[in-house]
């Protein structure tokens, strides 16, 4: 796919400079990314924060963030997602145009953080989409953002436009909001539950150390 | 200078199909590059995430109407009478009467919605 990186170096010492149709397009493509204006809890303040002047995400390109669905490319979900916003937000996911990346800011958009066991949040918004990339920390520090952004550009840029481009086909349903909470509680294409609890660290087989003096 | 009156306005000729120019060009492009999904949640109305509930085509008073034509008798009138009010001493007497006329006009204006009593509001 790509250019051989030894060739490439070597040409680049004579003033010959190659490049791919996919490295000149990734290259646009992971420098324009235009983030979704839209924050649910305390983690948009610090994605405010990133977004002004100090930390200034213009210098990645991302500056713009888009009041409309239809002109955003990335979903920052920044903040604890209540199961009352959870079909908003996938219906805002929806409505963006392909091809479109999320990423999870912070430990409430990605496991319902300190409020994981509060009747009424949500335990990670990859339960009902796809998410790219995960930043830890309760809020991330805006540099912790900016690494997140970095890591989406890498992520774009290890990708064929084409492959892109083709990405999954359709929309992914749009939970409804009941009394008994989100109804169905997952979508299985994206999430299925840990057969394990992940707090049941104790009962993973470990692997047992081997006596001393026996031959390994 | 043997530019003619014509010429001059050949920049100004080439300044528009340049900015034709870039506006169409990427909307031309991204019709050929992007990928086309569409569907019926991405297709429906934006309103900031939630269901479009009801119609749209909803129906308001006419006497909204009317209010707003009025309110524009007033707005136009004060647009013409601050200019007026910076010079008006260079001017004189006549431009104290023709001023006095315009409003006078629209002062007719005013009693003819008054006296068709667009001003009751029911």
């Amino acid at each position: 796919m790509a250019v051989d990186e030894g060739l490439r170096s070597e040409l680049q010492k004579q003033g010959v400079y190659v490049t791919t149709w996919d490295q000149l397009v990734n290259w646009g493509r992971s420098n324009s990314i235009w983030p979704l204006q839209f924050g649910l809890a305390c983690c948009a303040i610090e994605m405010i924060s990133t977004a002004a002047s100090r930390y200034d995400i213009a210098r990645f390109g991302s500056e713009i963030f888009r009041a409309s669905p239809r002109q955003a490319d990335l979903m920052i979900v920044a903040g604890t997602v209540t199961k009352k916003m959870t079909p908003q937000v996938v219906r805002l996911y929806n409505q963006m145009a392909d091809p479109k990346y999320v990423i999870s800011m912070g430990a409430c958009a990605t496991s319902g953080g300190p409020f994981h066991t509060g009747y009424n949040v949500l335990k990670g918004i990859d339960r009902y989409i796809p998410v790219d990339v995960y930043i830890p920390g309760c809020p991330p520090t805006p540099q912790a953002l900016l690494e997140g952004l970095m890591k989406l550009q890498e992520r774009i840029k290890s990708r064929g436009f084409g492959a892109a481009m083709a990405d999954r086909q359709g929309e992914y349903p749009v939970p409804a909001f009941g009394e008994t909470g989100l109804k169905p509680k997952y979508n299985p294409e994206v999430w299925q539950p840990p057969t394990q609890h992940p707090f049941d660290y104790q009962r993973v087989p470990q692997p047992k150390p081997a006596a001393p003096g026996t031959p390994a | 200078m043997a530019q003619t009156y014509a010429q001059q306005y050949l920049f100004i000729g080439l300044l528009t199909l340049v900015a034709v120019f870039l506006a169409a060009f990427p909307l031309i492009l991204s019709r050929f590059v992007h990928p086309k999904k569409p569907g019926p949640t991405k297709q429906a109305a934006y309103e900031c995430g939630l269901e479009s509930r009801g119609d749209s085509w909803t129906q308001f008073r006419v006497q909204y109407y009317v209010y707003a034509l009025l309110f524009v008798v007033f707005d136009v009138e004060v647009l013409f009478i601050f200019p007026w009010a910076v010079t008006w001493r260079e001017f004189g007497v006549v431009a104290l009467w023709e001023m006095a006329l315009f409003v006078g006009i629209l002062g007719v204006a005013l009693a003819y919605a008054w006296a068709k009593g667009l001003l009751e509001w029911e």
